[in-house]
Formats: structure tokens, sequence, C-alpha cells
């Protein structure tokens, strides 16, 4: 096993965003609650903004924080409309499991 | 002092996003994706984006997290049902997640040879002075169009919830 070293290389950010990103792609895959399918996708841009931010320190620049900041506010404004899409097919169907919202099948 | 500090965030992080993934009720999930928010803030910081981990903080992990939550409970919405899974799912899904993690962190550690160490306190132009003075003379018009956009999101999250959908 290789020693800690004595300060955090910039790739442990990474791999640890990667990672986060591909458990937001696990969650989207195979959970079947919308709820949970949405907040997947959360996990996966909050783990895109981990890089963003890394690679700003990186680069020793402002913008890829800016790049972030606009990402969230993204994610904000997605989150409002997203969850009345929930909403609204709650309320025509009355689940929330994604496999029995099929219309658009066949 | 900077090791500890993110291998125990960083931990707490893969820790919560497990539990988001595994848990099977929906405020389980919500309560873990709070822990991924504020532990990747406490990252931030580390990175000396101070201004971005308050963002992060106020409004993932405060007003987004908030309207999660608000959502699952006017839905009532209860436990998962148990899927049918293919024995290939249960035998293979978890060791094949894991090789694919592997493969991941070992070609992002082998693009970045030589990539520097992150002391705290080295980049120190992540305050809101900096990033506002970013914001509002390189990237005015983004900002004025996000505005626009939010506009849009609010007009069209108060239609979708309307009563006559």
């Amino acid at each position: 096993m290789p020693p800690i070293p004595a300060a955090v290389p910039l790739s442990w950010y990474l791999v640890l965003s990667a990672v986060l990103f591909s458990l937001g792609v696990a969650g989207f895959l195979f959970r079947k609650n919308i709820i949970t399918v949405f907040m997947s996708i959360e996990l996966m841009l909050n783990a895109v903004n981990l890089s963003f931010i890394a690679f700003s320190y990186h680069l020793k620049q402002v913008d890829g924080q800016i790049f972030s900041f606009f990402v969230m506010v993204v994610a904000a404004a997605e989150a409002a409309v997203g969850l009345g899409i929930i909403l609204t097919v709650y309320k025509n169907r009355s689940t929330l499991e994604i496999d029995e919202i099929n219309s658009m099948k066949n | 002092m900077d090791v500890p500090l993110f291998l125990l965030f960083a931990f707490i992080a893969v820790a919560s996003a497990i539990s988001l993934v595994v848990q099977t009720h929906p405020i389980s999930s919500a309560l873990s994706l709070v822990g991924v928010m504020v532990s990747l803030a406490v990252l931030y910081l580390l990175l000396g984006a101070e201004f971005i981990a308050a963002a992060q903080i106020i409004v993932y992990a405060g007003a987004v997290m908030v309207l999660f939550v608000f959502v699952i409970m006017l839905l009532n919405a209860g436990t998962e049902h148990k899927s049918s899974k293919s024995p290939m799912v249960k035998w293979f899904g978890i060791p094949l997640f894991a090789v694919f993690i592997g493969v991941i962190s070992f070609s992002v550690q082998g693009m970045l040879p030589k990539s520097e160490p992150v002391v705290f306190g080295a980049f120190t132009q992540g305050g809101p002075l900096e990033v506002g003075r970013a914001l509002f003379t390189v990237y005015l018009l983004p900002f004025e169009v996000t505005s626009i956009l939010i506009l849009i999101a609010l007009i069209g999250a108060i239609v979708l919830a309307r009563k006559e959908i």
C-alpha cells in the first residue's frame, strides 16, 4: 500500500467526482421511484460541479466556479419544473413508479 | 490537516451517495442527498471556493432539498416495490460496478501523473469579490440570460402545477 501523501493530489478530487457520478448513473438506472430518479440526476450534477471546482483550482482561475454557479442555477430551475411535472403525473396517474408510466409505449 | 479532512468528507459523500442509491424510501434518499451536498460544500472550501460552498449550502442543501422533501410528503410517497431482478443483475451488478469504478479511477490517475497537491489557502481567488467581479463583467450576458431562464422556469412550474391540467 502506498504511503498517504502529505497533501491531497488533485486527481483524488476527480476520482471522487467520477465515483459520485457513477453512483448517480446507477441510481438513475436502477431505481423505480420517479422522485429518487430525479434525486440521482441532482447527484450527477453535484459530481460535475466538484470537477469544475477542482479544475478551477488547478488553473488558478475563477471561471470554473462561475460555471458551477450556473450549473447550480440551472439545477434549481430544473428542480422546480421537474417537481411540477411529477405533481402533474401523480395527479393524472396516481402512481410514482416509472414502470407504470408507459402511455407513450406502443 | 488537509488529508484527514478530505478523506473524512469524501467518505461521508460516497457513503451518503451509496445510501441514496440503496434506500427504498424516498425520504431516506433525500436525507442522504443532503449529506452528499454538505460534505461536497466542505470539499469546495478546501479547494478555495468559498462563495460556491456557501451557495451550495443555501441553494442545494437548503432550497432544492426542501422542495424535494415537500413534494415527497405532499404525494405521500411510500416504499418502492421490489422488482423481480434477473439473476444476472443480482450476481454481476455490484462486482461489475466496482470494476467500472476501478477502471475509471485508474485512468483518471494515469491521465494526471504529476498532478499538483491541493493545499488549503493556496488559491484565494474564490471569494465573493472575485466571483462577483467575473460574474458582472466577463459573464454578464450569461448571467442576464439566466434570469430569463429562471422566469420561464417559474411560469412553467406554476402552469404545470395548476389544477386544470
